[in-house]
């Protein structure tokens, strides 16, 4: 019997499908990438009005609540953004299992390290402890 | 052995067919300046420890400010700076590009090209005057 060549069987392409998480991915870049934009200036804006300043006004500048929390939100939205670029570049170029797994892992470890780490930071400065 | 199970086996003998990558195509500023794009996040990516860093050591206190100051101020510390300066605008402005091409406009070559020399000289030209407003906001160059 000769084989229907449109046919795909299960057991070929099985590992190779859809992961069916693609476009929320996507979309979540595109969201970060526009917030990213103003966040992005607004941080230039934040350090060049800080440089070469002392300790003690570089703290009261960064605690008060606007600088806050636009930093805030510039780490939050740059730690997510990262977090997903990262995963696509791992998932583009690691194909052994074992090492895909622990980059993959590795990157959340560090994404939300960075935005926890930095988030207390920023807090730590605003209530003035 | 069935028709269907060696015929089976002899595909997954054959090596599969590979789509060519990066050699095959010729050098244009286009390709050139979507390798940057990548590039630049990659780099990026670990580059946000200088933020970080800068945000820990404000609020652990004057001591470990010191240290972050001493970091920046030296001539490695610059260099970095300088360059997570540019690599962070210039991964914005090519995602200013990628988001015109998601909207489906700047899709011709005229477009594509002009996007492509937009994003680099953007980049380069937009760097250079942050790190000038920065000498002027800190009274000259130390």
């Amino acid at each position: 019997m000769k084989e229907n060549p449109m046919r795909t069987p299960m057991r070929r392409v099985r590992g190779l499908g859809a992961a069916h998480s693609g476009p929320g991915d996507f979309w979540h870049q595109r969201v970060t990438s526009v917030a990213g934009i103003p966040l992005t200036i607004a941080l230039f804006v934040i350090v060049i009005a800080l440089l070469g300043r002392s300790h003690a006004a570089v703290v009261q500048i960064l605690a008060s609540p606007i600088v806050a929390i636009v930093m805030l939100l510039f780490i939050i939205n740059i730690a997510y953004h990262m977090w997903i670029g990262m995963q696509e570049i791992i998932i583009d170029y690691v194909h052994d299992d074992t090492l895909k797994f622990s980059a993959l892992m590795a990157n959340t470890f560090f994404s939300f390290a960075i935005a926890f780490a930095s988030s207390f930071a920023i807090l730590k400065l605003s209530f003035g402890v | 052995m069935t028709e269907l199970e060696a015929d089976t086996a002899a595909r997954v003998q054959r090596p599969r067919p590979l789509s060519p990558h990066l050699q095959v195509y010729k050098m244009s500023l286009t390709f050139v300046m979507s390798g940057f794009h990548r590039v630049t996040g990659f780099v990026l990516y670990f580059g946000i420890v200088l933020v970080a860093w800068w945000l820990i050591a404000a609020a652990s206190g004057p001591n470990a400010y010191a240290n972050f100051e001493w970091f920046m101020g030296s001539l490695i510390g610059r260099l970095v700076l300088f360059g997570y300066t540019w690599g962070l605008i210039h991964h914005t402005l090519g995602g200013v590009r990628h988001l015109i091409w998601d909207t489906l406009h700047g899709f011709e070559p005229a477009e594509r090209e002009f996007l492509a020399l937009a994003t680099i000289v953007g980049s380069i030209s937009l760097t250079l005057i942050v790190w000038v407003v920065g000498y002027l906001a800190m009274g000259g160059p130390r």
